[in-house]
């Protein structure tokens, strides 16, 4: 029988993955993308899965939105990502570096 | 269901959504000759929303669909100043984009739609609201940045910004996910910031909201730009154009300090005890960082941003004293700080034009020889960010320092002087190099003659002034809000 606690673990390993995966990257800004989706999944999954143990449908609706946030923030994260490609002609991490200190 | 009295306590909102979306249409309407009339318009739309706050103010706090929003007294203070700093960014702003020619509907609609995502964001009465007020302004401000489309600095703020930005969203869903997992273990699973208060009281699992608080907290801590989750914050500054920036600094202070108040005050109350202690390290960490790396700042907009985190690191004294009276502090902290960081952009706004963002330190050599007014105002500007008296900035310094020893954090207080005294020095020194140094040969100086923007700024700047002398009634309506 998968229990609760189960959901709850996946939900923590894919966060942990999505974090690892912002941080330890170093090469592409599409990957950050895909990290910050992985890492909003992984709070639906957390939701979803009190809201079903828990018998309360709330839980449930604010997954939609986080939903149709995500969809909004991947559509304005692509855009801002081709203007930098337009821009500098690469979009590799290491060389987004012309402000410091 | 809804009832036409929820959408009469929503009325400001619904007017500017509406308003907003027919700006839209104006621009694609409209001629190009006719665009510049754009500006005016988004002017008047945003002084209707004041008064449309100020005058359906209910006498007491209420709610409206089904508790997901609530207008209250705090709510309208944080509402009615950004509002009013986002109409003076418009004025200060309109030289700036017309040089660089991006005068245009964008502009206006994006900081309208932010406006909005504050306005939600600071009358929240469930998560749900918070996070979609939360996104409506982040969304709308990482476009903003990247308004310029041609510089290479917008873009690569812009996705910094946005990649930070969705990094703290996910952590502070994530603790939300918590939150709301151990509101339901032992009693009834709840969204609702009135009803997670309780849930320490009952919760079969106080482990998991502990550590949704922790996720929440470092969210808000993002979001306020308080060290060690500030990295953003001055690449944003630097690279973002200087209308965005002055929004960034002050109307999303005001509305980070919105958030912050209702999820850790209205929502997680009676756990304070837990969060004091983190708020008050995040507040040390904060004001040294902040004051201690702007000494070496060349860039004045990055020095600001420097600064900004100082700042935050006082707001968040007030914050961690979890009082009613530190609350009304952080809040009385966080408009002193929208209106004098309006003002310090506002003379950089003024001084820049095509070609020359007169943003470095340097650049304002001899400013009080070439333009004494800009440069008076610029002193006031920096005073009051310094925390001198008479000025504004004082007042506030003293009443979270005051606000944190009524709570027994008298070591915090200390480390909060120490840090001024530390900060006064990068503020005095841009006053010395407009006041001391000789203007360049053959420099570029030249002051904006657009006489809106010299009218506002100079009141902007005057006002900080005028409410360093006469801060009470102010003071009173804060107060007043947390019913000190």
């Amino acid at each position: 029988m998968i229990s609760l606690a189960h959901y709850i673990v996946l939900g923590a390993v894919l966060f942990c993955i999505a974090v690892a995966g912002l941080f330890i990257n170093r090469k592409n800004v599409i990957v950050l993308l895909m990290s910050i989706e992985l890492m909003l999944l992984a709070v639906n999954m957390n939701f979803v899965a009190f809201s079903r143990f828990l018998g309360d449908v709330s839980g449930q609706v604010f997954v939609f939105f986080i939903l149709t946030v995500a969809a909004a923030e991947a559509a304005i994260g692509l855009a801002i990502l081709v203007l930098l490609f337009r821009n500098r002609s690469t979009i590799n991490i290491a060389d987004i570096d012309s402000m410091k200190g | 269901m809804p009832t036409l009295n929820d959408i009469l306590i929503l009325l400001p909102e619904f007017y500017l959504v509406a308003a907003a979306c027919l700006l839209l249409l104006l621009d694609a309407f409209m001629k190009p000759a006719q665009r510049p009339l754009l500006h005016w318009i988004s002017i008047a739309v945003l002084l209707v929303a004041i008064y449309l706050v100020i005058a359906g103010q209910p006498d007491r706090a209420v709610t409206a669909f089904g508790s997901m929003f609530v207008r209250d007294d705090v709510a309208e203070i944080i509402k009615v100043f950004a509002l009013g700093t986002t109409a003076m960014i418009f004025v200060y702003a309109r030289p700036y984009l017309i040089d660089r020619k991006l005068l245009g509907g964008e502009f206006y609609t994006l900081m309208i739609f932010a406006v909005i995502g504050i306005m939600l964001l600071v009358s929240a009465g469930n998560l749900v609201t918070v996070y979609l007020g939360l996104e409506l302004l982040s969304l709308s401000s990482y476009a903003l940045v990247a308004l310029n489309r041609e510089a290479k600095l917008p873009s690569e703020a812009a996705i910094k910004y946005f990649v930070l930005g969705a990094l703290a969203s996910g952590m502070l869903l994530y603790g939300m996910s918590m939150v709301y997992g151990a509101s339901g273990m032992g009693g009834t699973p709840t969204l609702e910031l009135a009803q997670l208060s309780h849930v320490m009281g009952y919760t079969t699992a106080p482990t998991l909201l502990l550590f949704g608080l922790i996720f929440m907290i470092v969210g808000i801590g993002f979001k306020l730009g308080a060290a060690p989750f500030h990295m953003w914050i001055p690449d944003v500054y630097q690279g973002a154009p200087t209308p965005v920036t002055t929004f960034v600094a002050a109307g999303s202070k005001l509305a980070a300090f919105g958030m912050a108040y209702r999820l850790l005050a209205d929502g997680m109350g009676d756990l304070a005890q837990h969060w004091q202690l983190i708020l008050a390290v995040l507040a040390v960490l904060s004001l040294a960082i902040g004051n201690l790396v702007a000494i070496v700042q060349t860039n004045l907009k990055r020095m600001l941003a420097y600064s900004t985190i100082s700042h935050m690191g006082y707001l968040l004294l007030g914050l961690s004293a979890a009082g009613p009276e530190g609350y009304a502090a952080a809040l009385f902290y966080a408009i002193c700080y929208a209106l004098m960081g309006v003002a310090a952009f506002g003379v950089i706004l003024a001084m820049s034009r095509a070609g020359f963002e007169c943003e470095e330190i340097a650049d304002f050599k001899g400013l009080a020889r070439k333009a004494p007014w800009m440069a008076f105002l610029m002193l006031l500007a920096m005073f009051s960010l310094a925390g001198v008296p008479p000025l504004f900035g004082f007042w506030a310094k003293v009443l979270v320092l005051e606000a944190a020893i009524h709570a027994d954090m008298l070591w915090l207080a200390i480390v909060g002087i120490v840090f001024a005294i530390v900060g006064l020095y990068y503020y005095l020194y841009v006053i010395k190099v407009m006041y001391f140094d000789a203007p360049e040969e053959g420099g570029a100086l030249q002051v904006q003659q657009d006489k809106p923007l010299r009218l506002v700024l100079s009141l902007n700047a005057l006002s900080l002034l005028a409410l360093g002398l006469y801060w009470g009634p102010l003071l009173a309506w804060c107060r007043r809000a947390f019913g000190v």
